[in-house]
């Protein structure tokens, strides 16, 4: 009896974490700043797709499905989830309908439910590329339209108005160009790079790896600390340990930077304007635009959330996208020019 | 003393020798990989005080946290036969609980600061409680039981705070976190240190350890004694709690920030291993704390001796990996026994040798 009464309670308990395991996705997975998918090269989709007239009146709203990652994610999905609530707002003229998961297939069910509803607009930021034909074509059927944000999807072109999306290759472009425009005599940098193989940071990584080969950079150490602010912390520790000379940290995001920062304080090394050592770190949370204010940090790279607003414009004027994907233009800051008002506006958190 | 002293060469550090084993031969690998390794500097950090600096110091200084939390785990082990995987989850929670308290007060003074601490402790003993209840009063294993916790526990983080890295400044976190004014000691080494101190009084002046090893080696015969084995159970896991606390805020405070995704991220299996590198029977019973913390210091040398030979921090996991498979079957009772045994084979052929030469 009692064995049976334990193994009862075990079988619960599992079915308990199993069902926990369910709805708490966003444990899981680590990417502090969610890897948009995008390749260097924007192709120049062919414009030629007829696009009929937005389906809703003027005074109907306008009614738009949005298939997204859970907030919990990162600071930049966060960020994200209040820039399409915000955007597609009843007072715009929107009837907005969310749905946030990890897994494909959640999104996939939650995608085929916005159909059958029939929403007009279907705005996607899909966990797995794959998976989707089936879906985008009955929502083509259905004469939905579909956007792709911050993630693209391996289907055909023609199933999508039009993907807007970061360029990570370009944030690192942009990081290196002005690295280079300080001009040092030497650029011996320390790299902290983020989880291998995510989106952020292969087009991070990929513009300081283009220096370190035609040596214009020296590179102290490359490591990866997997976006563990702790762990960067202790691969600044064993380079001042071992007395090698760096004037430069390169950190793939904000966390790590402030890791790597944690470390030259405690030995006394200063950083930022005026300092020994450059500071550079990404994402452009609020903290860390702050730290940039206080001349502590030098540069912080921006990786833009915000696609609502292009996307609503899209949809209210009508028009055919210019090109099947759309470069969310991004911005990098530069501590002797940043305001408060940059930090207002751009600012990830609080 | 001198007894004391043949007794170590005869038959070693009994339960401690395997870890401080495995300590001296690190040691004497970077003693010859690089002379200088363990050199002690003292420089002034940024705020102008005097400190101290070196790898030795980022050592013991970096495994605290780990050396709070193989404490706590060394006492469910050896009580309930099985150890607790959502510590790592659980600091997440407790730290996301003491920064939210510092951020609900207008800003930071001393006192918010032990409020904070009181009820993350309190945060992290419920759910300390939570795991023990399942383990002690329902007999589910103990992996299985925190796995629960383990799944959900980052995802409670983030809701506690609602954002992906909060940020928390002032003095009095950095003074937690790196330096008090004036002490050139790291401050999470001083925790370790008074962590270490309460336990020694707590063992001393109660019979917490001897309850927990008899509930441990058997449950139903302490039972049968008289002692509690459940309450002892559900008691190892509350205090298992507390060290989740200390350690996730000493975590938030070096960093001045809490990250629920990846404060203090697989530290269970690393403190699970600090306990089996410290000689403990991971199937319960006897034990030591001290193996524990020299484990966690092993775990630690063993990841800077790798940063400082640049080894890509991708492959760090595959060669500690390496060392502790060694560590670990060198300490079986397989190969325990099989030394033994030889031990007194040779003992025996000297034996033979000396006689034949009378």
């Amino acid at each position: 009896m009692r064995k049976r009464l334990v193994s009862m309670i075990m079988a619960g308990t599992l079915a308990m974490s199993l069902a926990l395991t369910g709805c708490t996705s966003g444990g899981g997975t680590t990417t502090p700043d969610a890897g948009s998918t995008g390749d260097t090269g924007a192709q120049t989709g062919d414009t030629g797709e007829t696009t009929e007239a937005p389906a809703a009146a003027s005074g109907e709203l306008i009614k738009v499905g949005v298939v997204n990652n859970p907030p919990s994610e990162s600071g930049y999905r966060e960020a994200n989830v209040k820039d399409m609530e915000a955007v597609f707002s009843e007072a715009n003229g929107y009837e907005l309908k969310t749905s946030y998961s990890l897994k494909n297939d959640e999104q996939l069910q939650a995608a085929q439910g916005f159909i059958t509803e029939g929403v007009d607009y279907l705005l996607i930021s899909a966990a797995e590329t794959t998976g989707w034909d089936e879906v985008l074509k009955k929502a083509q059927e259905a004469g939905i339209k579909v956007y792709l944000f911050d993630r693209m999807i391996d289907v055909d072109e023609s199933l999508y108005e039009a993907a807007v999306v970061s360029d990570m290759a370009a944030e690192g472009d942009t990081a290196v160009q002005w690295l280079l425009d300080q001009n040092l005599d030497e650029y011996n940098v320390i790299h902290i790079q983020g989880a291998m193989g995510s989106d952020a940071q292969i087009g991070r990584t990929g513009a300081l790896d283009e220096q370190f080969a035609s040596g214009k950079m020296n590179k102290v150490v490359q490591q990866t600390a997997t976006w563990d602010e702790a762990e960067a912390k202790k691969i600044v520790e064993s380079v001042i340990n071992s007395g090698e000379s760096f004037n430069v940290i390169y950190a793939e995001n904000d966390g790590m930077a402030k890791g790597a920062v944690a470390a030259l304080d405690e030995a006394g090394i200063t950083h930022g304007v005026g300092g020994d050592v450059i500071v550079m770190g990404f994402d452009c949370n609020k903290w860390a635009l702050r730290e940039l204010l206080d001349q502590k940090w030098n540069y912080d790279g921006q990786c833009s959330p915000f696609q609502a607003q292009i996307i609503s414009d899209l949809i209210k004027s009508g028009d055919a996208p210019s090109s099947k994907k759309i470069i969310n233009e991004e911005k990098g800051f530069d501590a002797t020019t940043i305001t408060q008002a940059d930090i207002d506006t751009y600012g990830l958190g609080e | 003393m001198k007894n004391k002293i043949t007794n170590i060469f005869k038959g070693g550090f009994g339960q401690l020798t395997i870890p401080i084993v495995a300590i001296c031969m690190l040691v004497v690998f970077n003693l010859f990989r690089d002379p200088s390794f363990f050199s002690v500097g003292i420089t002034h950090n940024n705020d102008g005080n005097i400190v101290l600096a070196g790898n030795l110091i980022s050592i013991i200084n970096a495994a605290s946290e780990l050396a709070v939390l193989a404490m706590g785990m060394t006492l469910v082990t050896a009580a309930c036969a099985g150890q607790d995987i959502s510590v790592g989850a659980a600091a997440a929670i407790a730290g996301s609980a003491f920064v939210k308290v510092l951020k609900s007060g207008p800003e930071i003074t001393g006192f918010s600061v032990i409020l904070a601490f009181v009820i993350a402790c309190c945060v992290a003993m419920i759910f300390g409680a939570f795991n023990g209840t399942l383990v002690s009063v329902f007999n589910i294993q103990p992996m299985i039981a925190t796995l629960i916790l383990f799944t959900c526990g980052r995802s409670i983080a983030y809701w506690i705070n609602g954002g992906a890295s909060v940020p928390v400044d002032s003095p009095i976190i950095k003074a937690i976190g790196s330096f008090i004014p004036g002490i050139p000691v790291p401050t999470p080494v001083l925790i370790v240190i008074l962590v270490a101190i309460i336990f020694k009084l707590v063992f001393h002046f109660t019979s917490l350890e001897l309850f927990t090893q008899s509930v441990g080696i058997n449950g139903n015969a302490s039972r049968l004694n008289g002692i509690n084995a459940t309450f002892i159970r559900l008691l190892t896991f509350i205090i298992l709690g507390v060290c989740v606390a200390v350690a996730g805020i000493i975590g938030v405070s070096r960093l001045g920030l809490i990250n629920h995704e990846t404060l203090l991220l697989d530290v269970e299996m690393d403190a699970i291993l600090a306990v089996a590198i410290g000689g403990n029977n991971l199937g319960g019973g006897k034990f030591k704390i001290s193996g524990s913390i020299i484990g966690a210091y092993v775990i630690h040398m063993l990841t800077v001796t790798l940063y400082a030979m640049k080894v890509p921090s991708t492959d760090v996991k595959a060669y500690k990996a390496i060392v502790i498979v060694i560590l670990v079957v060198i300490g079986s009772p397989v190969i325990k026994s099989k030394f033994t045994k030889f031990m007194t084979q040779m003992k025996n052929r000297k034996q033979a040798v000396s006689m034949k030469g009378t």
